[in-house]
C-alpha cells in the first residue's frame, strides 16, 4: 500500500494532477481512496491531495507518506515530517527546499517548451506512473475526461516527457479494480438522486455541497431534471416542496448555515406531508466557521431543527457507497411515508473519492405516490388510516382536488382550530414512525463477535473506525470491535443494546467537540459511552489517530 | 362571490374586506376562462388574503409567509398544464417574501400573481406593510411611518417582468379583466391589487382609492417602458389603474432545456440506459 501526498498552493492544479493520477493507479487495478484538503480561496495558501492506493481495500487515509510530491516550497516545510525514510520527494527545480529525498525536476522548464506552463503537474504524473511501474496505456482515454480536446495533445506530449526521464522504483502491484468507479461523495450522491428518479433540484452554492448541485446540473439536460440555482436557500427548499407537492421528485442540498435557513420549510414537509429530500453536507461551524474543512456537528440540529413536533429520518452517510444508494433509499422512505429525509454527509466523504463496486440502481426500490384512491368517495388528502399514512394524489392528473396546508388542517387540508382534529391529525403524523422505525437498518458491526472495547461511531468515520479496528487488533493490545451508525434517527437500538451489554468499555469516536452520537444515545437507550475520542480541529481523523488515541489515553 | 364551478365557502375575512371582490373577481375570470377546477393551482403563503386558496374549489398550497412564489413556481415547472395563480397580500409578497418577488420576475415562469395590497398589516392586525405610506400611524409605527413605500408596480417593470398591473377591487369589470389577461399571458404577471381593510387602514379607504384611480384607456401604450415606468410612479392624487406594461418575453420553459421538450417534468422517467453510462464514466 502507497500514501502519495500531492500539495501546492490553490490555482497551481493540484486537483486536476490528482484526479488524472488516481484515474491511472485504479485503471491499473489498485484500490485507490483520496482525500482532498484544501483551504477557503482561489489563490494561495496550502492545499493538498493523499492518495492512497494498494490492492487491499482502503477505507481510511494515513498520515504516513511515502512520497510528496511538491509543487511548492510550503509543501516540503509542512509535510517532510510525515515521509518514511525511504520516501522521496518529487519537485520542481525552483524549490529552494533541501532534502536527502528530495528529487528535483526542471518540470516549469519543459513544460515551457512545451508551449504551457500549466502541463508541470501533468509532467510529475508521467514520472510517478513510471516510478511505479505502470504503462502509459489508455493515456489519451483518461486525459481526456479531464482535458479539454484542444490541449489534449499538449498533455498526452507531456505525460510522455514525464515518463521518460523518470526510473523505475516500486514493483507495480496487480489489483482487480480496474472495472471498479472511482467516485467522490458527492458525486455519488447526485448520481443515486438520478437513479431514484430525482426530477427536480434547487441550490444555493455552498461549500462543501456545491459540487452534488454542479454534478446534477452537468447531467440535468441529459437526465431530464431541471436543476435551479435559488436566490437563497429558503427559496431552494421551498421550490422543491413546490415541485414535490406537484409531483415531481425533488430535493436540495446545502451545509449547516444553509441548512439554518431551510429550517421553516423542513417543518412545512413534515406538516404538509409531502415528500423531501435535504442533504447537508456538514463543514465546521458555528456560522461560517470553517468552509471547507470536515466536522459531524450537526446532528442535533438536524434531529430537532424546525418548531413543533412531525416525523422525519436522519441518514449518515458513511462512504461513497451509501452515498449512492441511501440517496435512493431516502427518496423511497421520503415518498412512502410522506415525510422530510434528511440525508448527513460532509467535506470529507463529500469530496473524498474512493473505489467502489460499479452501483447497481435496480438494488434499492423506490415507491411511487401512495395513490391507491378508488375515487368513489370524496378525496381526502389527509384521510385518516391505520398507519398514518394518506393517499397523495397530484394535482391536476385526476379530477380530485389536492389541498395542503401549513395550518393544521382537517382530512381535506382545510384549516381548523378543533382541538379534537388537531390530536387526531398529530396523532396520525406521528404514526407513520411506527412504520418507518420497521425499516431502520442496524449500524455496521466491525471486528470480532469477542470484543470487551466497543467503539461507537456515526457517517464519514466509519473508515477511518473501520481501520483502526484492524490496527488496535493487530498489535494484541485488546480486542476491540465498532459500531458504525447510517441510519442515525431514529435511532436503532437493537444491535446497540446487545453489543453495548457485552462490552466493557464503550468509546464514542466523533468528529465534533461534544460527542453528539453519545448524547442522542444515552437519551435514547440510557447507555453510557465510558470515554470518547473527539475531533473537531476540521480535519478528518485518521486511524492511526484514533488508534492512538485510544492506546494512549484509554481515551478522553 | 358564488360561480357554479369554483363554488362559496364561509369564510374567515371582516364584513366589508377588499378580499371578498378579489376573491370573487378570481372565480368569475377562471370561469369566463373555462378553466377546470383540476387544472388550476391556486397558491399562497400566510395572511388574511393567503387564506384565498381555502376558499375556492382548485388545488390549493397554503405555504409559508413569504414563500408562496419558490412553491408556485415550482409547481409550474414540475407540471406545466397546470394554471397557476398565486394569491396573497403585500406583506407576504414584498415583505417576507421581497427576494422571492425579485428572483421570479427574473425566471419569468408562466405564472399570475395577483398581491391583494392594502398597504397594512392584517391577520397580525394593523402595522405597516411595505407599500404603508408615509405618516401612517400603527401599534408600531407610532410616530407614523417614515419609511419610503416600496412602488411594486415599478420594481417589477424595473426587474424585467414582462406584465405588470394595477387593480382596484372597486371596479369589478376591469379587475376580471386584468386577471384573464395576466393568467393568458405566457410568463409572470403581476397584478397589485388596491384594496382596502376595513378592520386596520383608516387612511386608505375605499373612498380614498375609490377617488384616486382612473382607468387607462386605449391611447395608453403599454409597451412603452419608460412610459410605463413614468406611470407607475404615479400614486398620488391620481392612480392609473389598468396593465401598466406589456411585453412578451421568452419564459423560463421556453429557455429551459429540459422544459422545452414538450414534456411535463413529472412525466418524465431516468433511463436506465443512461444510468449505466453515467456510472461507466465513473470506471
Amino acid at each position: 500500500m502507497y500514501n502519495l501526498l500531492i500539495g501546492g498552493a490553490a490555482g497551481q492544479g493540484i486537483e486536476t494532477t490528482a484526479a488524472i493520477l488516481e484515474k491511472f493507479l485504479k485503471r491499473s487495478g489498485y484500490h485507490v481512496l483520496t482525500i482532498r484538503d484544501f483551504m477557503s480561496r482561489v489563490r494561495g495558501g496550502h492545499n493538498f491531495s493523499l492518495i492512497r492506493f494498494g490492492t487491499e481495500p482502503i477505507r481510511s487515509h494515513s498520515d504516513r507518506l511515502d512520497g510528496i510530491i511538491a509543487l511548492d516550497d510550503e509543501t516540503v516545510h509542512e509535510h517532510r515530517d510525515q515521509l518514511n525514510e525511504t520516501g522521496f520527494i518529487l519537485g520542481d527545480s525552483k524549490l529552494s527546499a533541501t532534502d536527502d529525498r528530495l528529487i528535483k525536476v526542471d518540470m516549469a522548464g519543459m513544460a515551457k517548451e512545451l508551449g504551457n506552463p500549466r502541463v508541470s503537474g501533468i509532467i510529475a504524473v508521467g514520472i510517478l506512473l513510471k516510478m511505479f511501474g505502470e504503462t502509459l496505456d489508455g493515456a489519451e482515454d483518461v486525459l481526456g475526461t479531464f482535458v479539454k480536446q484542444q490541449y489534449l495533445q499538449i498533455n498526452q506530449k507531456a505525460l510522455e516527457q514525464g515518463y521518460a526521464i523518470a526510473e523505475k522504483r516500486y514493483e507495480h502491484l496487480d489489483g482487480k479494480y480496474s472495472g471498479w468507479m472511482l467516485i467522490s461523495g458527492n458525486h455519488a450522491v447526485a448520481l443515486g438522486a438520478v437513479a431514484a428518479g430525482l426530477r427536480f433540484y434547487s441550490a444555493y452554492p455552498m461549500s462543501p455541497s456545491t459540487s452534488i448541485l454542479e454534478t446534477l446540473a452537468a447531467l440535468g439536460d441529459e437526465a431530464g431534471v431541471v436543476v435551479e440555482q435559488a436566490e437563497d436557500e429558503i427559496a431552494a427548499i421551498n421550490m422543491a416542496i413546490g415541485a414535490s407537492y406537484a409531483g415531481a421528485r425533488a430535493m436540495t442540498g446545502t451545509s449547516g448555515g444553509g441548512f439554518s435557513l431551510m429550517v421553516e420549510a423542513l417543518g412545512l414537509s413534515g406538516m404538509a406531508e409531502i415528500p423531501l429530500v435535504v442533504i447537508d453536507v456538514q463543514r465546521p461551524g458555528p456560522v461560517t466557521g470553517l468552509p471547507t474543512r470536515t466536522e459531524q456537528s450537526d446532528l442535533r440540529f438536524v434531529i430537532s431543527a424546525s418548531q413543533g413536533e412531525f416525523p422525519r429520518m436522519v441518514i449518515a452517510l458513511r462512504n461513497q457507497e451509501d452515498a449512492f444508494y441511501q440517496t435512493m433509499r431516502a427518496f423511497h422512505l421520503a415518498e412512502a411515508y410522506q415525510i422530510p429525509v434528511i440525508l448527513l454527509s460532509d467535506q470529507y466523504l463529500g469530496d473524498a473519492t474512493a473505489t467502489v463496486e460499479p452501483f447497481d440502481p435496480t438494488r434499492i426500490r423506490v415507491a411511487d405516490p401512495a395513490s391507491s384512491y378508488d375515487g368513489e368517495d370524496e378525496y381526502l388528502r389527509y384521510r385518516y388510516s391505520e398507519d398514518g399514512i394518506s393517499p397523495r394524489l397530484i394535482p391536476g392528473k385526476t379530477k380530485h382536488l389536492v389541498a395542503i396546508d401549513s395550518d393544521e388542517h382537517d382530512e381535506r387540508g382545510w384549516i381548523t382550530e378543533s382541538a379534537e382534529v388537531r390530536t387526531k391529525m398529530v396523532d396520525k403524523r406521528m404514526k407513520k414512525i411506527e412504520g418507518f422505525r420497521r425499516e431502520l437498518l442496524e449500524p455496521d458491526m466491525i471486528g470480532p463477535e469477542d470484543f470487551d472495547t466497543l467503539l461507537l461511531g456515526w457517517g464519514s468515520t466509519w473508515g477511518p473506525i473501520a481501520e483502526a479496528v484492524r490496527l488496535l487488533n493487530q498489535k494484541g493490545q485488546g480486542r476491540y470491535a465498532a459500531l458504525v451508525f447510517g441510519d442515525v434517527y431514529p435511532l436503532p437500538q437493537k444491535l446497540l443494546k446487545e453489543k453495548a451489554a457485552q462490552a466493557k468499555r464503550l468509546i464514542n469516536v466523533e468528529q465534533n467537540a461534544t460527542g453528539q452520537l453519545a448524547g442522542l444515545i444515552r437519551e435514547e437507550t440510557g447507555i453510557v459511552c465510558t470515554d470518547s475520542v473527539l475531533k473537531y480541529d476540521g480535519r478528518q481523523i485518521s486511524a492511526e489517530e484514533i488508534a492512538a488515541r485510544i492506546r494512549k489515553e484509554g481515551a478522553k | 362571490m358564488s360561480t357554479e364551478t369554483f363554488c362559496t365557502y364561509e369564510t374567515a375575512w371582516c364584513p366589508g374586506c377588499g378580499n371578498f371582490m378579489i376573491l370573487e373577481c378570481l372565480k368569475t375570470a377562471l370561469e369566463q376562462m373555462g378553466k377546470e377546477p383540476s387544472e388550476v393551482l391556486v397558491a399562497a403563503g400566510i395572511g388574511q388574503a393567503a387564506k384565498t386558496p381555502q376558499y375556492i374549489n382548485a388545488n390549493a398550497f397554503c405555504g409559508l409567509h413569504g414563500r408562496a412564489l419558490p412553491a408556485a413556481v415550482a409547481a409550474k415547472m414540475a407540471n406545466e398544464k397546470l394554471t397557476v395563480i398565486v394569491n396573497t397580500g403585500d406583506g407576504d409578497s414584498y415583505g417576507e417574501g421581497g427576494n422571492h418577488f425579485i428572483h421570479n420576475i427574473r425566471r419569468n415562469i408562466d405564472i399570475a400573481h395577483f398581491v391583494h395590497d392594502n398597504q397594512i398589516y392584517g391577520l397580525t392586525k394593523g402595522q405597516a406593510s411595505p407599500t404603508s405610506v408615509i405618516g401612517l400611524v400603527t401599534g408600531v409605527q407610532t410616530d407614523g411611518n417614515f419609511n419610503e413605500p416600496l412602488n411594486p408596480a415599478l420594481v417589477a417593470i424595473a426587474c424585467g417582468a414582462g406584465f405588470v398591473a394595477r387593480g382596484f377591487t372597486g371596479h369589478k369589470e376591469q379587475l376580471i379583466s386584468l386577471m384573464k389577461q395576466a393568467i393568458a399571458y405566457q410568463g409572470y404577471a403581476l397584478v397589485d391589487i388596491l384594496q382596502p381593510c376595513v378592520s386596520f387602514n383608516k387612511t386608505n379607504t375605499f373612498a380614498w382609492y375609490n377617488a384616486r384611480v382612473y382607468e387607462l384607456d386605449e391611447s395608453y401604450d403599454r409597451q412603452n417602458k419608460a412610459a410605463a415606468m413614468q406611470k407607475a410612479l404615479e400614486f398620488g392624487d391620481k392612480i392609473p389603474i389598468g396593465v401598466l406594461y406589456h411585453e412578451e418575453k421568452s419564459t423560463y420553459h421556453q429557455k429551459s432545456e429540459v422544459l422545452k421538450q414538450g414534456v411535463p417534468l413529472l412525466d418524465r422517467k431516468t433511463d436506465p440506459a443512461l444510468m449505466k453510462r453515467l456510472i461507466a464514466s465513473y470506471i
